[in-house]
């Protein structure tokens, strides 16, 4: 059983994030989109959607670093001072997101307008980053350090993902709870593409050195002259 | 110089009747779809009032269009920094209430309301969420002024005025008002073009139709808050933004757009001009008082040899430059002088101009008697109804003489008319007064033809697309043999 769920299914997953992001970004591109509702309802927005996001992008980067220098990583949290200056930055981090998740839920429940524009893979969604924001701040309070859980344990075990060798006997043996948030973010991965999540990667970064008009011609406008010249 | 073409318009407001025709034709060709109930691309609005969406000019609270700064123009509420920053919670987006709430009514309780000592009504429920609603606001809500001591008296122009015009303005006898038909402006300088994060909107190089790829649109909504017009909409079904595409499909096949076709005091002018892309930046970063001279000069004369030579440089066809000859914008902006942009001050070059409102005709005379006497048949344009000062805080940024001239002129056209129809005003007087506005009796009566008498075909100047030409330069138009006509954005699959 623990062979299927993680030696398997992060497979199943993330082959799925990949292909069928890169399927609907090239065939139906129309499809992707924030799906902002802000024009529905405005001011509970700015207290759920800032939080939320802020949270998440700490909680983000926090992750992805651990997984790329966790050597590092355990070297900087050696000391208790800095140790504690990690997990309180991202217990803050936790805590943004999941009140902001609540209050967006809760603004979604709420509205009627809004629930003309909410779907069932919302409702996913957010069950589904709930979850995270639970185990996630479980861990940090009760399984103490998250900081070191993240880079003995589940990192070596994404390490050896990535090596196509799971190291399914070291996650197996670990507290169910952490076991339940590593699901849950590879069931995240799953669902990511079928998801409003697709926003995410299709954030607007090129938009800090575009050039600021946008000009399109139909047609080769010099290459028209040419030839009649 | 970097000679581009541009579809640009000229609204003539004395001819407008406020029938909102265009706007129907606009609502059934584009917009009756679910998302898109509220949005009305083509609007007319009651000046003085607050327009649509409510407030829409006024900028403190919606942070549209550009500001100066350091010499060149920057986004207000969006960009690059601003924009990113706001990009999870966008605090100058206009919410659905701004609009209205679109409704409809329940016609089905009429027929299936069992019999009783009343009569059934049909009741309005939201189109939103489909529940019974209260009507609190709609399209042209403030239609004619009404509830102009809510409506009106908020108008952000009248800004411009001392407490006793603004007094005068409401006074239940001397009410007055007008209409402004809105649509894109389609400018040359566009702010939704600037602000959208993800490069959805763009500007075509051939026409200057500014347009909004929604395969592209990611709904991070900047280009609704940064058109200081509004006229960028946000599509709260499908999470993708619209806006008016100047009945593009209608141009390319040679015909005007709905809007323009539509028109039943047939005010709407369009045509080509050329301007120069090269001085946009510079142009719109003018002092505001400079920024309607500036812009006249920024588009181009087509009858010019080194315009034509440059615009051919460019790429433009030959037959997009007889159509500028020709265009009836051209002469209503640049050589007559008598065509104003709206809130030029937003900077971001409007190319929708409009002839200010001579009516009501008859002047604010002494007391409470007004001036109808034939010396001062149409009273003065200082002591009109509607003060200038008004009329130049909508299209000249403030610069009453941009105004006085475009108004004192159209006065002498009328004059040259009277004289020449009814024939009660002297020769001598006629020409004083067009020499006081540089105008001929030639460009008088070309004035009065084109306001009064246009055809259709001098109404509207499009050239053709070209759509032939353009794809021989590229390839081998046999390539092209046999896919013209309907396409398939994805072709059918034979199982």
């Amino acid at each position: 059983m623990s062979y299927v769920l993680f030696g398997a299914f992060p497979y199943v997953a993330v082959v799925l994030l990949l292909l069928i992001s890169i399927q609907r970004y090239r065939v139906n591109q129309f499809t992707i989109s924030s799906l902002s509702s802000q024009f529905l309802e405005s001011e509970k927005l700015f207290w759920g959607s800032v939080p939320f996001h802020l949270g998440i992008l700490v909680l983000f980067f926090g992750h992805l670093i651990g997984f790329l220098i966790p050597r590092e990583v355990q070297l900087f949290a050696s000391s208790p001072l800095r140790l504690l200056v990690l997990e309180l930055t991202g217990f803050v981090a936790a805590l943004l997101f999941a009140v902001g998740l609540v209050l967006l839920i809760h603004r979604r429940l709420t509205s009627k307008r809004l629930r003309e524009v909410t779907t069932f893979s919302d409702y996913l969604v957010y069950g589904l980053l709930l979850f995270q924001a639970a185990t996630g701040l479980y861990i940090a309070l009760f399984l103490r350090w998250g900081t070191a859980w993240y880079v003995q344990v589940a990192v070596p075990y994404l390490h050896s993902l990535f090596l196509f060798q799971p190291d399914v006997a070291r996650i197996s043996s670990v507290p169910v709870m952490v076991q339940a948030h590593i699901l849950g973010a590879f069931t995240l991965f799953a669902v990511f593409s079928f998801t409003r999540l697709m926003h995410v990667l299709v954030v607007p970064i090129p938009y800090l050195w575009r050039r600021t008009q946008l000009v399109i011609w139909n047609r080769d406008r010099h290459a028209v002259r040419k030839v009649e010249g | 110089m970097d000679v581009r073409a541009q579809v640009s318009m000229v609204f003539h407001l004395d001819k407008c009747i406020g029938c909102h025709t265009c706007s129907i034709a606009c609502k059934n060709v584009w917009t009756d779809r679910k998302g898109a109930e509220y949005m009305w691309w083509n609007n007319v609005e009651t000046k003085p009032g607050t327009g649509y969406p409510t407030a829409w000019e006024d900028q403190e609270q919606y942070a549209g269009g550009f500001v100066k700064k350091n010499g060149s123009v920057t986004l207000r509420g969006s960009g690059r920094y601003l924009g990113l920053a706001n990009i999870f919670h966008n605090p100058k987006l206009p919410v659905i209430d701004d609009y209205y709430e679109p409704w409809t009514y329940r016609y089905e309780d009429l027929f299936s309301s069992p019999a009783s000592d009343d009569q059934p009504t049909a009741r309005a429920v939201s189109m939103i969420t489909g529940e019974p609603m209260e009507i609190e606001a709609g399209p042209n809500w403030d239609d004619d002024l009404g509830g102009s001591p809510v409506y009106a008296a908020h108008d952000p122009n009248l800004g411009a005025l001392t407490p006793e015009q603004r007094a005068q303005l409401f006074e239940v006898e001397r009410l007055v008002f007008f209409y402004l038909p809105r649509i894109c402006n389609h400018c040359s300088n566009p702010a939704c073009v600037a602000a959208c994060p993800s490069g959805a909107l763009y500007k075509r190089g051939e026409d200057g139709v500014v347009v909004l790829n929604q395969s592209r649109c990611r709904a991070w909504r900047h280009c609704v808050s940064a058109c200081p017009y509004k006229k960028s909409y946000f599509n709260w079904a499908s999470g993708k933004s619209e806006k008016c595409i100047l009945c593009y499909p209608r141009l390319e096949t040679g015909q005007a757009p709905a809007c323009f076709h539509s028109c039943v005091g047939r005010i709407r002018y369009l045509g080509m001009v050329l301007y120069d892309a090269d001085r946009i930046a510079s142009t719109a970063a003018l002092p505001e008082e400079k920024l309607v001279e500036g812009q006249r000069q920024l588009i181009l004369d087509p009858f010019d040899p080194e315009v034509i030579r440059e615009a051919r440089r460019s790429g433009i066809h030959d037959s997009v430059i007889d159509a500028a000859q020709a265009s009836p914008v051209f002469k209503f902006v640049k050589r007559w002088g008598i065509a104003l942009p709206l809130h030029i001050e937003f900077r971001t070059l409007p190319m929708l101009f409009y002839v200010p409102p001579l009516l009501p005709i008859l002047g604010n005379g002494k007391g409470e008697v007004y001036e109808a006497t034939s010396e001062q048949v149409f009273g003065s344009v200082d002591a009109a109804r509607l003060p200038v000062e008004y009329l130049a805080r909508l299209f000249a940024a403030g610069n009453v003489g941009k105004v006085r001239f475009a108004l004192r002129k159209l006065m002498a056209v009328r004059y040259f008319r009277r004289q020449q129809t009814v024939g009660d005003v002297s020769g001598e007087m006629v020409d004083g007064l067009l020499s006081e506005v540089e105008c001929t009796r030639e460009e008088a009566e070309a004035i009065y033809r084109l306001t009064s008498l246009p055809t259709f075909d001098e109404r509207f100047v499009i050239p053709p697309s070209h759509r032939e030409e353009a794809i021989e330069a590229l390839t081998d138009p046999l390539e092209f043999k046999g896919s013209s006509g309907i396409g398939f954005r994805r072709k059918p699959e034979r199982v």
